[in-house]
C-alpha cells in the first residue's frame, strides 16, 4: 500500500486549514498548557508566585507535581456550588435566550428581504458598542433609584423601588441581554435557508400551521438552535463582568472565583485548578455532543 | 343543480362538474396573474394545465391547493365550496414540482405524515403507508431517507405521499420536470396507469405539450392568465382555436390571407405567399373579404417533384433544409413568394437515396381538409 505524498509546496487547502490550526495552537493550547502546569504547581511567595513543577539539583531531576488546588476543589464545597451555580446560570441564560432568540430569528427570516437587513442591523447594533458600557448601563436601569424603578414608581405601579440591582435577577437580565444576538444570527442563518415549499407540502398533508412548525420547522432547526446554544452556554458559564457588576456578593460564578483567586488571594495555582477543572467540565460534553454531530451528518451522507 | 337533477341523471352531471371554477381572478398587487378563468374538470379525469412560464398555470394549482386564496369568483369542489378553506382542511392533495420530501424524515414517515395528522390509528396507518408504498413499488425503500433515493424514487415516494390520505383530488405541478428525460415518457405512462388504477381525479400543471398530450384526457391551453382553449389533446391539435394555440401544441404553417369565395360547404382564400389559392372544405363563420389565417400542420404537407394537377392547395418552391428523423425526414422548403414551410414527410414515402435533397426545386400539395382557419 503506497500513500501518494502531495508535492512539498503546501497546496491552498492545506494552507487554508493550516494558518487557523497555528493560531489555535499559539494562542490557545499554549497558554493552556501553562495554565495547566501552573495548576499543578504551590503556591510560594516571589516572582512568580508558584513554585516550579521540575527542579534540577545536584544531577537529580525532581518533578513535584503539587495536586493542593484539585484537592481544595473536590474538598471544599464552595467550589462545588460554584461551578453547580455556574452551569445553572449558564443553562437558564440560554433556555431564555431560546425563547427569546428564537421567534425573533424566525421573523427576520420570515420577513420580507427589503426588511431583514434592517433587522438584522438591529440585532448586531449593540455589537457597536462596548460590552462594559452597555452592562454600565444596565447599572443605571436597574439600580434602587434607577431608570425603572422611577419609571415603574412614576406611573404608580410598585410603591417601593423593586430589589433587582445586585440580585441574580440582575446577572439574568444581564447575560440574556449579552448573548441573545449569539443565539439569534446562526438560528437564523439557518431558518432563511428553510425551503418554504416543505411547509406547503405539511399544510397541504393536513398539518395545523402549528403542528407543521413542531414537525418540520422546528426539527429541521435544530443545528442552528444548538449551534446558538453553545455559543450562549459556553462563554455564560465562565462570565466575569456581567456577574461583577450586576451581581450581588452572593452571585457565585467561576469567573468571580477565578478572579478572587488569582488577584485578591494571589493564588495562581488554585485559580489555575478551577480553570482546568471548568475547561474540563464544558470540553467533555461538548465533545462527545460534536462527535455524536458528526456521525450523524456522516451517517446522513 | 348536478346533484338535484330533477331527471334522474344525477352521475351524469355530477361527473360533468367535479371541480369547478367559476370566473376565478387573481391579483397580486398591480400584476394580474390570473385573469377570470372558468373550468369544470370531470370525475376521475386527468386534466392538464398547459402553458408556458408566467402564464398563470401555476397560480391557478396553487389556488386549487389552497396557498393562495382568489381575489373573486369560486372552487367548487365535488359540490363543496372550497374558495377559502385552508390547504388543511382540503380534500385534496399535491405532488410538488421537486417533491418536498422531508429530509429528515424516512420514506415511511413522509408516507404517514398526513394520516398522523389526521389522528389515523396507529396499525391502520402502517397498513395504509405500506398499501401506498407498494402501488408505486417503494415499499422495500420504507426505511430511507429522501437523500438517499434516485430521482425518480423519489418522486414514486412523493406519489404515494400524495395518495395515501385517498384525496378527491390530486394535483400535480409539473410532475416530470425534476426527472432525466430518457425516462419521462415511460414514467408518464405508468403514472397514468397508477392514478386509473386508484381512480382519483386529477389535475396537473406542466409546460410540456408532449407531457399533457401523453398523460391528459383533456387539456386547456393557458396564456397570459386565461385558458384559450379546452378540450382532449386530439381536439386541440386538430382544431386549434387560434394561431397561438396553433403553434403551442404542435408546430404548424400559418398562412394569411383574405377570403375570397364563401360557400356553405368550402371557402377560398387567397395569400401572398402561394400563387394558388387555399382551398378549406369547410364552412366558416367569418365574412367574405375579412383576413384570416390558415394552419396546416406538417404532417399533412407532402413534398413532390412533379406538379399537381389541382387548381388549388398547393405551392412550389426550393428545399432548404432536410433532416432525418428516423422514422420521418422534416423538409423546409422555401416557396417562390419567400415563405419558408415546414413538412414531415415519412420514411415510407420516400427511401433517402431518392428523396428531394437540398435546393431541389419542389412541389408541396396537401389535401382540401388539411387546413385549419384561424380568426385570431
Amino acid at each position: 500500500m503506497h500513500l501518494k505524498i502531495p508535492g512539498h509546496r503546501p497546496s491552498a487547502r492545506q494552507f487554508a486549514i493550516g494558518v487557523p490550526y497555528v493560531w489555535l495552537a499559539l494562542f490557545l493550547l499554549v497558554p493552556f498548557l501553562l495554565v495547566l502546569k501552573i495548576s499543578f504547581s504551590d503556591l510560594q511567595f516571589g516572582i512568580p508566585p508558584y513554585t516550579p513543577i521540575a527542579t534540577l539539583q545536584d544531577q537529580t531531576l525532581s518533578l513535584a507535581l503539587h495536586l493542593r488546588g484539585y484537592v481544595l476543589l473536590f474538598t471544599d464545597s464552595l467550589y462545588a456550588a460554584v461551578y453547580l451555580n455556574s452551569v445553572k446560570m449558564a443553562l437558564i441564560t440560554t433556555l431564555c435566550c431560546a425563547l427569546i432568540g428564537y421567534p425573533m430569528a424566525y421573523h427576520i427570516a420570515r420577513a420580507r428581504p427589503e426588511i431583514r437587513n434592517l433587522l438584522l442591523l438591529g440585532v448586531i447594533l449593540p455589537f457597536w458598542t462596548s460590552l462594559l458600557l452597555r452592562v454600565y448601563a444596565w447599572v443605571g436601569i436597574l439600580r434602587n433609584d434607577g431608570l425603572l424603578n422611577h419609571l415603574l414608581m412614576g406611573l404608580g405601579l410598585i410603591d417601593a423601588p423593586l430589589e433587582i440591582y445586585r440580585t441574580d435577577l440582575a446577572v439574568y437580565i444581564g447575560l440574556v441581554y449579552a448573548y441573545l444576538p449569539f443565539f439569534i444570527l446562526p438560528l437564523y442563518a439557518n431558518l432563511v435557508k428553510l425551503d418554504h415549499r416543505l411547509l406547503e407540502a405539511a399544510y397541504d398533508l393536513g398539518a395545523r400551521p402549528w403542528s407543521a412548525f413542531l414537525r418540520i420547522t422546528l426539527p429541521l432547526s435544530m443545528p442552528g438552535v444548538v449551534a446558538g446554544a453553545m455559543l450562549v452556554f459556553i462563554p455564560s458559564v465562565g462570565e466575569y463582568v456581567i456577574p461583577e457588576m450586576l451581581g450581588g456578593a452572593n452571585t457565585l460564578m467561576m469567573g468571580r472565583v477565578m478572579w478572587n483567586e488569582f488577584f485578591n488571594n494571589a493564588d495562581w495555582p488554585m485559580a489555575a485548578a478551577v480553570t482546568c477543572v471548568m475547561v474540563l467540565l464544558l470540553l467533555v460534553p461538548l465533545s462527545i455532543f460534536q462527535y455524536n454531530q458528526a456521525r450523524q451528518l456522516g451517517g446522513r451522507r | 343543480m348536478a346533484m338535484q337533477d330533477p331527471r334522474g341523471m344525477p352521475r351524469q352531471g355530477e361527473a360533468d362538474d367535479f371541480v369547478r371554477m367559476e370566473d376565478v381572478v387573481k391579483i397580486f398587487g398591480d400584476t394580474v396573474a390570473v385573469k377570470s378563468v372558468s373550468l369544470s374538470v370531470r370525475r376521475h379525469e386527468i386534466f392538464a394545465l398547459l402553458g408556458s412560464s408566467g402564464c398563470g398555470k401555476s397560480t391557478l394549482l396553487r389556488m386549487l391547493a389552497g396557498f393562495e386564496e382568489p381575489t373573486s369568483g369560486r372552487i367548487i369542489l365535488d359540490d363543496e365550496d372550497i374558495t377559502s378553506l385552508p390547504p388543511h382542511r382540503r380534500p385534496v392533495n399535491m405532488m410538488f414540482q421537486s417533491y418536498a420530501l422531508f429530509p429528515h424524515m424516512s420514506v415511511e414517515a413522509n408516507v404517514a405524515f398526513g394520516l398522523k395528522q389526521e389522528g389515523v390509528p396507529r396499525h391502520e396507518i402502517h397498513e395504509r403507508v405500506f398499501e401506498a408504498l407498494d402501488l408505486v413499488q417503494m415499499a422495500g425503500y420504507a426505511r430511507r431517507r429522501p437523500h438517499q433515493l434516485s430521482g425518480g424514487q423519489q418522486q414514486r415516494v412523493a406519489l404515494a405521499r400524495s395518495l395515501v390520505k385517498r384525496p378527491k383530488l390530486l394535483l400535480l405541478d409539473e410532475p416530470m420536470s425534476a426527472l432525466d428525460k430518457q425516462i419521462r415518457q415511460a414514467t408518464q405512462i405508468e403514472l397514468v396507469k397508477i392514478l386509473g388504477q386508484v381512480g382519483v381525479t386529477c389535475i396537473m400543471v406542466t409546460h410540456d405539450q408532449e407531457e399533457a398530450m401523453t398523460m391528459a384526457s383533456r387539456l386547456a391551453v393557458m396564456t397570459e392568465g386565461q385558458i384559450v382553449q379546452c378540450g382532449t389533446p386530439h381536439d386541440v391539435y386538430t382544431f386549434p382555436s387560434s394561431r397561438f394555440v396553433a403553434g403551442f401544441i404542435g408546430s404548424t404553417n400559418l398562412f394569411t390571407g383574405t377570403i375570397v369565395v364563401d360557400e356553405p360547404d368550402h371557402v377560398l382564400i387567397e395569400t401572398d405567399a402561394l400563387s394558388r389559392p387555399l382551398y378549406v372544405s369547410h364552412g366558416i363563420s367569418e365574412p367574405l373579404g375579412m383576413e384570416v389565417h390558415v394552419s396546416i400542420r406538417p404532417e399533412q404537407i407532402r413534398v413532390g417533384r412533379q406538379a399537381p394537377e389541382t387548381e388549388s392547395n398547393w405551392g412550389h418552391g426550393m428545399v432548404s433544409h432536410v433532416a432525418w428523423m428516423g422514422s420521418y425526414a422534416r423538409y423546409q422548403v422555401r416557396l417562390d413568394a419567400g415563405q419558408t414551410i415546414e413538412a414531415s414527410v415519412s420514411s415510407l414515402d420516400w427511401s433517402q437515396s431518392d428523396a428531394p435533397g437540398v435546393d431541389e426545386e419542389v412541389y408541396v400539395t396537401w389535401s382540401h381538409d388539411a387546413g385549419t382557419v384561424l380568426a385570431s
